[in-house]
């Protein structure tokens, strides 16, 4: 392989690994406040592009990437009061089927409303032939945006976790909700944000990669085992590790190509997640007791 | 301050309070002493909205507390320091305490830092320990993070459901020490027991708590006297 073929992969790869890290932060997000996997936390994503690429015929790109992330992150706060919040602590397999079949919902529903074709945004900066040179090869603009807006989506959710107070109170629900009920926080109001952060969050990373990888209704369920993959493979709760385990898994697929058909990439995925789910349900990092002490 | 009457409360089909009457005036330590599984944690519970009372009244301030909810009770100035701690683990000791001030004082920062001035005033181990992982603490320090954290809230009652269970000796006299500061302070303060001498010690009265039922009550020094008491409660006098 030459250097120049090398750094392609190495491209895509990040690109895609750093999709894949904010697909399981959102996991990550809602686990820590609920316990439940969101499986619908892909059709966010897919919500996001479709959203912002039809609101994009009638505004410029910005607004209408702004409105379509405002819109995902209503969508989500819907979700979890209508079908969420009025259970009372209901069985962690009932989650699992009610998240699925939000996810099912959303994809028939924007079936209904876009159809099944493939749509993209534009390339926010020149066109699908701008690039920039990076050692011996050509990388598209589009490519650092979408690195660099995960980049500071991810550094941005640390710090907001970290020092803000609203932060505070979504760790402490995570870490003891009746706890944090004595401390005045009502913690379904902290779920509710929780889906519109991971809604938010995602519906970003669902704008930025469409020029690349385009959208379409049915994006949502391969990012979600993709993301649910590095949930794991992180240990799950944590998302300073999911970044690691994104990237991961982002360029394992991408060389992944060079010595395999094209068709095994979706397959390395689900093989790596059925293999940590065996070997080290914990995760890569750290040991079980660690994984408890979650970033966020 | 506080007033019950006829309580009721329980777990589904399981009446486990039956009905208590008691009450907590302003500038009381009140404590409530009883064995392993007689109810004081369901009673507090009930007082702090996290259990649904099946009959009776609760009144704070006059207010009736039993349709309102639990962090809304902590808002109006009734406070609980969990059975156990129940710190968060996982975060530091200034995240622990800061938690607790938000209810009071919303997000206004300066008002946070002046009352977390004042707690770390009441537990200077809580300042040397504020990076610290709450989880990592030893028992004495989570009980004193935990009644930091209540604290936090300015609470005009504060309950403390068994906070010297577990703790070393020396420790368990700190921790009622401060809870006598506590009342010289102006706090109201309900305390549950199963150390009942050094409960009814620094507490002006008292009531016993009997498989769900108060069987005595009175000025904590009378209760300290009488004899049923020391039989049941206070092991060392039976043998004198
Ligand atoms: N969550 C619960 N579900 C069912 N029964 C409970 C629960 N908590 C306590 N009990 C029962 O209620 C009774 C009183 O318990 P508790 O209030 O914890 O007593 P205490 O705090 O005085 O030790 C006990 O018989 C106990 O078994
Ligand atoms: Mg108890």
């Amino acid at each position: 392989m030459n250097s120049t073929l090398f750094c392609q992969y190495l491209f895509a790869g990040l690109t895609y690994g750093i999709i894949y890290a904010i697909v399981a932060i959102g996991f990550n997000i809602i686990y820590n406040t609920t316990g439940i996997i969101n499986f619908a936390q892909g059709e966010f994503v897919m919500l996001g592009g479709m959203i912002a690429i039809s609101l994009h015929a009638h505004m410029p790109l910005l607004p209408a990437i702004v409105l379509a992330v405002l819109l995902t992150m209503a969508i989500g706060g819907l979700i979890e009061i209508f079908f969420i919040r009025w259970l009372q602590s209901p069985s962690v397999l009932r989650m699992i089927i009610i998240t699925i079949g939000l996810s099912i919902l959303t994809r028939e529903a924007a079936l209904h409303i876009w159809g099944s074709s493939v749509r993209s945004l534009p390339y926010f900066i020149g066109n699908e032939i701008t690039s920039i040179k990076v050692f011996s090869s050509r990388v598209s603009p589009q490519v650092f945006l979408v690195v660099g807006v995960c980049s500071v989506m991810v550094a941005a959710l640390s710090l907001f976790f970290k020092y803000s107070s609203l932060g505070r109170e979504m760790r402490a629900c995570a870490a003891n909700r009746r706890a944090a009920i004595l401390c005045g926080i009502n913690p379904r109001n902290m779920v509710t944000l929780s889906f519109m952060l991971s809604a938010g969050i995602g519906a970003v990373a669902g704008c930025v990669m469409s020029p690349i990888t385009y959208s379409q209704y049915d994006m949502g369920p391969s990012l979600a085992i993709k993301g649910f993959t590095v949930a794991i493979l992180g240990g799950l709760g944590n998302s300073m590790a999911a970044v690691a385990a994104g990237l991961l898994l982002g360029i394992i697929e991408s060389f992944s190509i060079s010595v395999l058909p094209l068709a095994f990439q979706d397959a390395i995925a689900t093989s790596i997640l059925l293999l940590i789910l065996f070997v080290r349900p914990h995760g890569l990092f750290g040991s079980s007791a660690a994984a408890r002490l979650k970033d966020f | 301050m506080l007033k019950i009457r006829n309580l009721e409360a329980g777990y589904g089909n399981l009446r486990v309070l039956k009905r208590i009457s008691m009450h907590v005036d302003p500038g009381e330590i009140v404590t409530i002493i009883g064995a392993n599984g007689a109810g004081k944690t369901t009673l507090l519970h009930s007082i702090a909205g996290l259990l649904r009372i099946s009959a009776g009244e609760v009144l704070f301030k006059g207010r009736e507390l039993r349709k309102t909810a639990p962090e809304k009770i902590v808002g109006l100035g009734c406070s609980l320091v969990p059975e156990g701690r129940q710190v968060f683990a996982t975060m530091t000791v200034y995240d622990n305490l800061i938690l607790g001030g938000y209810v009071q004082y919303k997000k206004d920062k300066q008002a946070v830092s002046r009352e977390l001035e004042n707690i770390y005033e009441l537990f200077p181990v809580l300042r040397t320990r504020a990076d610290q992982l709450a989880g990592t603490l030893s028992g004495g320090e989570q009980q004193m993070l935990a009644m930091g954290r209540a604290l936090m809230a300015r609470p005009s009652l504060v309950m403390m459901d068994e906070p010297s269970t577990g703790l070393a000796p020396l420790i368990v006299r700190d921790i009622f020490r401060i809870i006598s500061q506590l009342r010289e302070a102006g706090n109201t303060v309900l305390l549950v027991e199963q150390n009942a001498k050094a409960a009814l010690r620094i507490a002006d009265r008292g009531y016993v708590l009997e498989t769900g039922k108060i069987i005595l009550q009175g000025p904590a020094a009378d209760l300290l006297e009488n004899r049923d008491v020391q039989r049941a409660y206070l092991g060392r006098e039976k043998i004198e």
